[in-house]
């Protein structure tokens, strides 16, 4: 099986951090002092009920004020599997904190309240999933417990949910009653909901095999540096070193260069285990080729036959998440996207996403924190890139202000299907 | 080699052992594509081991273009240091040494004389120094996110300021594998390339790859006193006070770091396959177990890390 990396979103008090602390703890992936020193906040803040939600809450203003701050990483592994998951809070912060989380994620986990169904966050983190890609959204519907474990209360919220997944052309998905608090439906079978049959969430993420999008696409390989050992035993050596965006490429595979598009051929990839004959996206290897051409950091190594575009003006769907300043057409930032660093004017700013309708507003002036919005961005340099759909390692990228340093925006290429 | 027989614990497939070796290397070569300056923080520890391991093999066949830097504080098993020194030799690399004891010689660090105190406070000036005078702009750390609470919401670029500081409230948004390096002069950033290795990866990994480790790692004989619970080894740096009774005991230490806060485990474990098979069962966190410094409060970790502290 896959390393799973998963992103969970919930709003405020839906029973996120409890779910979690669930599976870390049901999962036995929390250690008995870790569990000692929860115990001991759990009575200081005088809780009725051993707080599991103190399991994941780092930091002590965290403890403190009772809520997240930022994305944290879990780490946790069954016999079968080892799963990293993204948490991210549900509060103002959320959609840039949700992006972030769901950018390194394959499963989206979205956490939906029994009592109050489907509200404006569960649609807005669904939204979120889509826009950023997500193969498979799981959905819990927690807090089961508070209404009778009712099949009449599961069945109404998955058909809504269903619907605006649908919506979304998230094709992949799953719904598990669950009640956190009490461990129903997380990691045992609920005796109280004899109607669900389909199984709980722990085994449902650890036998879960992912819509293979990898197949039959074309190999990209960002340069990320050139390796020159100059020394008498490696002289003539000289090595492309990167990790695979998407597909597989061969020894012998004839390559194209971008941007210059000079043609070569494959001699020798070497594996972190030794030389191998041919290798796959998210793979990190070194690429050694036949001619001498003037190749560096930046450029990319493709397939010869399905190359990807070069232009120096791209259309993108981004996320603002400066805090101190926002987007305005005319503006100057630092674009990082693959191994390539150029500056970018935003040439226009054609629309704001409104996420918790699914649609587009009309023209807008601005982006704020955590708005969404579609741009054109002329770049310095040619970028050599592919739609967010279709490739997320050679589609993405994110901005950054030029006088503070600050990532003040993730950026996929194109625009989101589900837009029209 | 042969896998230790274990059925119900968490033990990595050979492929997502891989796809985490990946990541790193990608870290790796990221940092040395862009920085003027790395470094790499090296205890002699087995994350920083497996780290360099990784390191050496992101950019092979050349040799590695960064020094590795070791922060002394006078208080070192002495296995940890020929092993550091060999590794240094092997590699043909650069060493960088902060040293503790020279800055509290020169005074630009006073020795607490609180009972309990250690040495490691004192490592941040003087890692922070190290940094500063040999202009590093980036230094990569073993950390990983399981280790503590607080690192759980670090990045794998963590940035700090002039003064060495961590802001967690004001980090960097981390999207894909696209990492923002940029800095102004006299800041730098912290990259650890292991954020998302756990402590059972490190070791099945340290077994795929047959990674050398000082010999502390495993069980041996060797003087011990109970302090606080957790047993200490008795050095020339720590003796027992009020009572504690010196006895030989059977261990062996699960973090390598200074002599007087690093305490021992019981273990019969004298290979690496038994070492895993005691590390999948064991209920007390790595931390808990073996670090003094980290029950001092519960939030040490994070009032340390504010300081500058790696």
């Amino acid at each position: 099986m896959e390393l799973l990396r998963i992103a969970t979103a919930g709003s405020v008090d839906d029973g996120k951090s409890t779910l979690i602390g669930r599976l870390l703890f049901d999962s036995k992936a929390i250690y008995d002092d870790v569990l000692d020193s929860a115990e001991r906040h759990s009575r200081k803040q005088s809780s009725e009920y051993f707080n599991l939600a103190l399991l994941t809450d780092g930091l002590r203003a965290e403890r403190e004020q009772g809520i997240t701050i930022d994305v944290a990483y879990r780490y946790f592994a069954t016999p079968k599997r080892k799963f990293i998951l993204a948490d991210t809070p549900g509060h103002v912060q959320y959609t840039r904190n949700m992006v972030t989380g769901a950018s390194t994620a394959d499963v989206a986990l979205v956490i939906v309240d029994a009592r109050h169904g489907v509200v404006e966050q569960s649609r807005r983190h669904a939204v979120i999933a889509a826009l950023l890609g997500i193969r498979h959204v799981v959905v819990c519907i927690n807090k089961m417990d508070l209404v009778g474990y009712s099949e009449e209360v599961f069945r109404p919220i998955q058909s809504d949910l269903h619907a605006l997944l649908q919506e979304l052309e998230i094709e992949s998905h799953h719904f598990i009653p669950i009640s956190a608090l009490q461990g129903d439906n997380v990691v045992e079978h609920s005796e109280h909901m004899p109607w669900y049959d389909e199984g709980p969430l722990l085994p449902y993420l650890e036998q879960l095999v992912l819509p293979d999008l990898t197949h039959d696409k074309p190999f990209r390989f960002p340069v990320q540096y050139v390796i020159r050992p100059l020394s008498n035993e490696f002289h003539d050596y000289r090595g492309y070193a990167g990790t695979i965006a998407s597909g597989t490429v061969k020894v012998g595979q004839e390559i194209a260069v971008m941007p210059s598009g000079a043609t070569t051929i494959v001699t020798a990839i070497e594996s972190p285990q030794g030389e191998v004959s041919s290798a796959s996206e998210k793979e990190a290897v070194t690429i050694r080729i036949a001619d001498n051409l003037d190749i560096s950091r930046g450029a990319m190594l493709s397939s010869a036959t399905e190359r990807p575009r070069t232009d120096n003006t791209i259309d993108a769907t981004i996320c603002w998440m400066g805090e101190k300043t926002s987007l305005k057409p005319g503006a100057m930032l630092r674009i990082k996207h693959t191994t390539h660093t150029a500056r970018v004017m935003v040439n226009s700013l054609q629309c704001k996403i409104d996420i918790n309708q699914i649609s587009v507003t009309g023209s807008c002036e601005e982006l704020r924190l955590n708005e969404i919005g579609q741009v054109t961005l002329r770049s310095s340099e040619p970028l050599v890139y592919d739609d967010y759909a279709g490739s997320r390692g050679t589609g993405s990228f994110i901005l950054i202000d030029e006088t503070t340093n600050d990532t003040v925006a993730a950026g996929m290429i194109g625009r989101p299907k589900f837009l029209g | 080699m042969n896998s230790p027989d274990l059925t119900s614990e968490a033990l990595l497939t050979s492929s997502q052992l891989r796809a985490l070796e990946a990541e790193s290397i990608h870290i790796i070569r990221e940092v040395v594509a862009e920085f003027e300056r790395p470094g790499l923080l090296f205890s002699g520890g087995k994350d920083s081991i497996v780290m360099l391991h990784l390191a050496v093999k992101a950019l092979r066949p050349a040799k590695l273009p960064f020094p590795i830097i070791h922060v002394d504080t006078g208080h070192n098993f002495p296995e940890a240091i020929e092993y550091r020194d060999r590794t240094v030799q092997n590699l043909r690399i650069d060493l960088v040494i902060g040293s503790v004891p020279d800055a509290l010689e020169s005074g630009r660090v006073q020795a607490s004389t609180l009972p309990g105190a250690s040495r490691n406070r004192l490592q941040t000036p003087v890692l922070l120094d190290t940094i500063r005078d040999g202009k590093f702009d980036a230094v990569f750390g073993g950390a990983r996110r399981d280790e503590e609470r607080a690192r759980a919401k670090e990045r794998v670029y963590s940035f700090r300021d002039e003064f060495g500081q961590w802001d967690p409230k004001n980090q960097r948004p981390e999207l894909w594998n696209i990492y923002n390096g940029f800095t102004n002069t006299g800041q730098h950033i912290r990259v650890f390339p292991l954020s998302n290795w756990t402590e059972l990866d490190i070791w099945q990994y340290i077994l795929e790859e047959g990674i050398e480790l000082p010999s502390i790692y495993f069980a041996h004989e060797r003087e011990v006193f109970e302090r606080d619970g957790m047993l200490m080894a008795y050095s020339e740096f720590l003796k027992p006070e009020n009572g504690e009774k010196v006895f030989t005991e059977k261990v062996r230490f699960r973090t390598v770091g200074d002599m007087t806060i690093t305490g021992a485990v019981k273990s019969d474990a004298t290979t690496l396959e038994q070492v895993i098979a005691e590390i999948a069962v064991a209920r007390v966190s790595e931390r808990g177990a073996s670090r003094a410094d980290d029950r001092t409060a519960e939030s040490a970790m994070e009032d340390r890390k504010l300081e500058g502290y790696f």
